[in-house]
């Protein structure tokens, strides 16, 4: 491309436009195009290389092929547990009720899932899930669910040019950023961005966007998320008038690796434990005994014998407590490591080695084999790993219906890590590959409905000057380097909106953002418009800033402790508060100045049908006796 | 720490040069740290693609010291303390800036590779194989796609003019992986790596394998038993009239 077209803006339409190309991405791409749609799939980086790649376990789904006593009963009853009761009830059922298809699906786009001994797709145990009942490919799912898609779609492509469709009915645009979102009359009209080769804008008209941006976990500097994961799309539906929920509950994977320094972050998965790997303190001590909930302790075995017949012989046995949830577990560490009893360099031991054949181990986890080896030095079938939390996961994102996606703003869709509501207070492990494809499908048709069902929107010229002005501001700031303020931004998260929260904190969080706002819009850019990675940043810290400032002042606002979301100063949950949502919105000034505005909302109430899978005694430990004596007419017997 | 002297090459389509850079090196750090740390602390601008920085995306595929590597999976104890290192972009594909070059050849070669045919008598839910089966495709599936065979492999690395023919070992696992999958519907996936993928210009030099960072046996494992099996089925008559006739019976 040449120099003097820079400045020309590259105009686009399609019926549906899909900005981000991980799991939820991909499948909303994929179910547009067979409604019969054109699709642009927006992509930050290149294609396949979304963090989805980075999932390892599995993908949580009810199909029973281990132990057929699942259902999607049981794995609703999980999730709702895994969230503490404040998910959004109906997107958990439809989830535990289509996840099953929803793989089967893949294997007809050629995934090739590991296998029970009768030719199903295995299922594995992991935290928080009564059954095994992850399907996965080894410890590298994630991998083979992108790489699936992105094969489906260039088979669709494929099936396009045969078919003699023209060739942009469904294109991919890599590397290429979304910094504005465009609405009119409370609809969106389309988005603009940049793509990071030349630099070069490029505007897009669509009736219908289906956000699928991911998370926010580059705003804390311990975590397991790339360069990408800054919170655009929470911060995009805000600015176009959407709601966002749940922003206080943050993820902590609890074993992330811990050293040498620059790794530290870095996924351990959770199939660790789930094929037999123990947590130790430095004094050897099998610490999760001791930290096993009120609300948990039916399910989990109290004693080293029980948990460890649990592998062999589940029906008889209670599961090891190192499977609890992830908000437990990541607590439990952060406890024994501010007690004294943490390894050299601040984690706790990850043990498989003394437990598991080293033939085993590599077979089950090469990833994780390779990945100690190479980077740490470490044999993980010879010693034990160290690992401590690492930020992972939002829970909280835009609020959506729960069957359509839709957001408030009319064309504007969310599924997967970006949207809010389906984990509640806590995502269990293998929920999110499970989560992104049921509701990429479901974004995917009804945003492809909603654009049979409109006008073509125009953009207009002043709207697009108006973005890339802003685009272009970084250049013209004399402020501070894009990195220095991403330190300072992931510090004051790290510091004071972390694992273990305090409302002096939190305060004090917020007075620092604050401070910190000024100079992120005064951020300034270096160097030209190709790629340029300091440019990149400064745009995208706006949105960090954003999503900062909702977490911490809903975590402000959160007085109880619940699933990623713990106040040292308000320890317990709270029924009452369990019946609230904390709903950020975004309040702009006259003068452009944008503020985060938070409010309370009910939590919908669950269905008569629904509780009845619970017995009362389970749910008087999250509920206020009105709710669930009103609607269930005495102890539900089910259980199997 | 200790601090240690790099040579990044900086430039764009148009012509580049080496830019000198002295950086503080911690222990365990490995190439792409010090690429952050020269972005953060001396040149903003510099461009490099990365994403997981932890050997699963294939992103930040380089050559360091003129070998092909990923940057997140090279350590910096590697390399002797007073030695300078070099960092070089792929040399196969064009640059776009500095460290990232377009490797868009790549996605137009899977462009052309026909997709998985699945089963017309199976619905979803209805697949059954045995994971010894499986697992001779898995092992193709593990590829992270950082094109570093592509990148290596001497048919294409100074030879612009095989491009166009050449689909390269990145393709030729994908080939391998559907031609060994037990319920592809296709049954002619090595004829087509002969004829439309260019199998018959790899000569075995086995370099793609030597830099596969997942330890994909591309050689061993999917170009040679398709190179024997397009030549068994076309030039031994019986071979070729037995698989025929075994296929037909499956």
């Amino acid at each position: 491309m040449s120099d003097n077209d820079i400045n020309e803006v590259e105009h686009l339409a399609c019926d549906v436009l899909v900005i981000g190309a991980g799991g939820a991405g991909l499948r909303a791409a994929v179910e547009a195009r067979l409604a019969g749609k054109s699709v642009i799939v927006i992509s930050k980086s290149l294609f396949g290389k979304a963090h989805t790649v980075m999932a390892e376990g599995g993908a949580a789904a009810a199909m029973g092929n281990v132990n057929a006593n699942d259902n999607w009963q049981v794995h609703f009853r999980d999730t709702m547990r895994g969230g503490k009761f404040l998910n959004n009830y109906r997107m958990a059922e439809l989830h535990a009720q289509e996840a099953p298809d929803r793989i089967w699906e893949l294997e007809t786009y050629g995934a090739l899932f590991d296998r029970t001994a009768d030719g199903k797709i295995s299922q594995r145990n992991f935290g928080g899930h009564e059954y095994p009942r992850l399907a996965h490919v080894g410890d590298r799912t994630g991998l083979e669910l992108i790489r699936t898609l992105q094969q489906k779609l260039v088979s669709l492509q494929q099936d396009d040019e045969a078919a003699g469709e023209a060739e942009d009915k469904l294109q991919v645009i890599d590397e290429t950023t979304i910094t504005e979102l465009f609405t009119g009359g409370g609809a969106v009209k389309g988005a603009f961005g940049y793509r990071r080769g030349t630099g070069r804008f490029i505007a897009i008209a669509a009736p219908a966007v289906v956000l699928a941006t991911g998370g926010i976990g580059r705003s804390f500097k311990v975590t397991s998320n790339s360069w990408e994961y800054t919170g655009d799309g929470h911060a995009l539906a805000l600015r176009a008038g959407a709601k966002l929920i749940n922003m206080e509950f943050i993820q902590f994977h609890p074993t992330g690796m811990v050293w040498p320094p620059s790794v530290r972050g870095i996924l351990v998965t959770e199939s660790v434990r789930g094929d037999g790997g123990v947590l130790k303190n430095s004094e050897g001590r099998r610490f999760m005994f001791d930290y096993i909930p009120e609300v948990f302790k039916a399910q989990y075995a109290d004693n080293p014998e029980e948990a460890d017949r649990w592998y062999t012989d589940p029906d008889r046995n209670r599961r090891p407590p190192e499977l609890l949830p992830r908000d437990e577990v990541a607590r439990a560490i952060n406890s024994e490591v501010k007690a004294g009893r943490g390894t050299e360099h601040g984690g706790v031991y990850l043990d498989i080695a003394s437990r598991r054949d080293p033939e085993t181990i590599r077979k089950k986890l090469p990833s994780m084999y390779h990945q100690f080896k190479e980077l740490a030095d470490v044999d993980i079938t010879a010693e034990p790993m160290e690992v401590g939390p690492t930020c992972h996961y939002i829970m909280g994102g835009i609020e959506v219906d729960a069957d359509t996606t839709a957001s408030a703003v009319t064309g504007l869709f969310a599924a997967g890590e970006v949207s809010g509501g389906m984990h509640g207070s806590n995502r269990l492990g293998g929920n999110s590959l499970s989560d992104l494809l049921v509701f990429g499908k479901r974004a995917g048709e009804y945003a492809a409905a909603h654009a049979s069902a409109s006008e073509s929107p125009k953009l207009t010229e002043a709207e697009i000057a108006a973005a890339a002005e802003e685009a272009l501001r970084p250049f013209g700031n004399d402020g501070e380097n894009p990195f220095a303020l991403q330190n300072a931004m992931q510090a004051v998260n790290g510091r004071l909106v972390g694992i273990i929260r305090r409302a002096g904190e939190l305060e004090e969080a917020l007075t620092e953002l604050a401070m910190l706002k000024e100079r992120i819009a005064n951020v300034s850019a270096s160097g030209g418009r190709a790629y340029n990675p300091g440019w990149h940043l400064a745009l995208d810290l706006r949105n960090m800033y954003v999503c900062s400032v909702a977490t911490a002042m809903a975590a402000l606002e959160r007085d109880e402790s619940r699933g990623g979301h713990t106040r040292e100063d308000a320890p317990g949950m709270d029924p009452q508060w369990r019946k609230v949502n904390l709903v950020a919105s975004l309040d702009r000034a006259a003068d452009g100045t944008e503020a985060v505005r938070l409010e309370r909302q009910p939590v919908p109430a669950m269905t008569p049908e629904l509780l009845g899978l619970f017995e009362q005694t389970e749910l008087s430990k999250y509920m206020t006796p009105e709710e669930y004596r009103s609607s269930t007419t005495g102890p539900s017997s089910e259980e199997s | 720490m200790s601090e240690r002297n790099f040579r990044v090459w900086r430039g764009d389509a148009d012509g580049g040069d080496f830019a000198e850079f002295d950086v503080e090196v911690n222990e365990g750090e490995v190439i792409l740290d010090v690429v952050h740390r020269i972005q953060a602390e001396q040149a903003p601008d510099l461009a490099v693609r990365w994403n997981c920085k932890a050997g699963k995306c294939g992103s930040c595929s380089a050559e360091v010291n003129g070998m092909p590597r990923l940057m997140c999976m090279t350590r910096m104890n590697l390399f002797a303390e007073d030695e300078t290192v070099t960092i070089t972009p792929l040399r196969t594909f064009p640059v776009v800036r500095d460290l990232v070059t377009d490797v868009s050849f790549n996605y137009e070669k899977a462009r052309q590779m026909p997709a998985f045919a699945p089963p017309e008598d199976l619905k979803p839910g209805e697949y059954r194989m045995q994971q010894v089966d499986v697992e001779r495709s898995q092992e193709f599936r593990k590829c992270i796609e950082c094109f570093l065979c592509q990148n290596t492999c001497h048919v294409v690395r100074d030879h612009e003019e095989n491009k166009p023919p050449f689909a390269g070992p990145r393709l030729f696992i994908r080939a391998a992986e559907l031609d060994m999958h037990p319920l592809d519907a296709r049954s002619d996936r090595r004829e087509q790596a002969q004829d439309d993928q260019g199998l018959g210009y790899c000569n075995i030099t086995k370099c793609c394998t030597e830099v596969c960072p997942e330890h994909i046996k591309i050689t061993d494992n999917a170009i040679i038993p398709m190179k024997e099996r397009v030549a068994g089925d076309r030039y031994d008559p019986l071979v070729w009239l037995g698989r025929k006739i075994f296929r037909r019976a499956d």
